[in-house]
């Protein structure tokens, strides 16, 4: 936080030069067609996992610099971590309830 | 941290956007950027609950998931996911004129980026157009001619309130933007007081994260193997 001492006027943000914000731009648009790309190949299971990992990739790179998490507080870190920790933990939970629901021959699915 | 500012920084005059409840425009800048995120993270797990039930449903029903996917137009998908992320490209550069306290940089980007959403919301009415005309909307009309009409149908609902949602969220962002767009058009904002820019721009970047998720999640589903009926 030492930057904030020079000048109380400023909110001081951080200022990405446009070349940033053009490679994150780029690196997006490759995301979305190897997407595409990869869809037609069959890869199994992994088709699903790899368009999740490009889906993953892809929002990491948004977060970080066209949000500026980068350069924002560690309060905001523990925020945003514990969305996503709170989100998995729904999933997963949630799915270990309904993909085991036949596991036990009990009726009620 | 904020002491040290007390003992120094009063020697000039308060910025007249400082509200009265903070110490300088850096705290007030930290505040409302982490007040939205904590809003972002509502919207995280509002969306979440649709995301899990996407999951359960696709597990349960993959065969239908499959053959709804492939009835979806896939180029409209595309356009729509490039015309997004060329909007987050417009809504970041809009905040950083902001920050340079360039006028004409962030009209003319909050307009691109007002005209991209209006362009993404038309092509998802085209889109819709398509469901209605080929009977796939759920309810009394559904025909499906695949294998697992129920399955297909599941998707659809999924699909109308993923998508419905997410273009609610996009007509709410584009009226925030027309707001920022006025605001900006006065000389609200300059190097010194862009809050509401950056964290507007926080909530659109957001409706586009979800976006880049629900593409391959709705229209690209085992596109790998044809399927024949």
């Amino acid at each position: 936080m030492a930057e904030h001492a020079h000048d109380p006027h400023a909110a001081h943000g951080h200022i990405a030069p446009i070349s940033m914000y053009l490679g994150v731009f780029a690196i997006l648009m490759v995301g979305t067609a190897i997407t595409v790309g990869i869809a037609y190949i069959d890869l199994g299971f992994m088709n699903t996992a790899m368009a999740l990992a490009i889906a993953v990739t892809k929002a990491t790179f948004v977060v970080l610099y066209f949000m500026h998490v980068r350069w924002a507080s560690r309060l905001t870190w523990v925020v945003i971590a514990a969305s996503i920790f709170w989100l998995l933990l729904m999933f997963f939970i949630g799915m270990t309830d309904y993909m085991s629901r036949d596991w036990m021959g009990v009726p009620g699915r | 941290m904020h002491a040290e500012h007390s003992t120094h920084g009063h020697d000039h005059a308060h910025n007249p956007n400082l509200q009265h409840h903070f110490m300088d425009m850096p705290h007030q800048q930290e505040a409302s950027t982490l007040g939205m995120w904590i809003f972002l993270v509502t919207e995280v797990m509002f969306f979440g609950g649709m995301f899990l039930a996407y999951i359960v449903y696709r597990t349960w029903y993959y065969q239908g998931f499959a053959e709804a996917s492939h009835h979806i137009d896939l180029f409209w998908g595309g356009f729509n996911t490039v015309v997004l992320i060329c909007s987050s490209l417009t809504m970041a550069l809009a905040v950083r004129a902001a920050q340079l306290s360039n006028r004409r940089g962030q009209i003319i980007n909050l307009i691109l980026t007002i005209v991209l959403g209006a362009v993404f919301l038309g092509v998802k009415g085209i889109e819709y157009a398509a469901k209605f005309r080929d009977n796939v909307v759920p309810g009394r009309n559904f025909e499906w001619h695949g294998t697992d009409a129920v399955g297909a149908q599941i998707f659809y609902s999924l699909y109308f309130m993923l998508t419905g949602l997410h273009a609610i969220h996009m007509i709410i962002g584009i009226g925030l933007m027309l707001v920022i767009l006025w605001m900006a058009w006065r000389g609200r904002f300059d190097a010194s007081y862009y809050g509401p820019v950056e964290i507007s721009g926080l909530y659109w970047h957001f409706v586009d994260i979800v976006w880049i998720f629900l593409f391959p999640l709705l229209y690209l589903i085992g596109r790998h193997a044809p399927l024949t009926f």
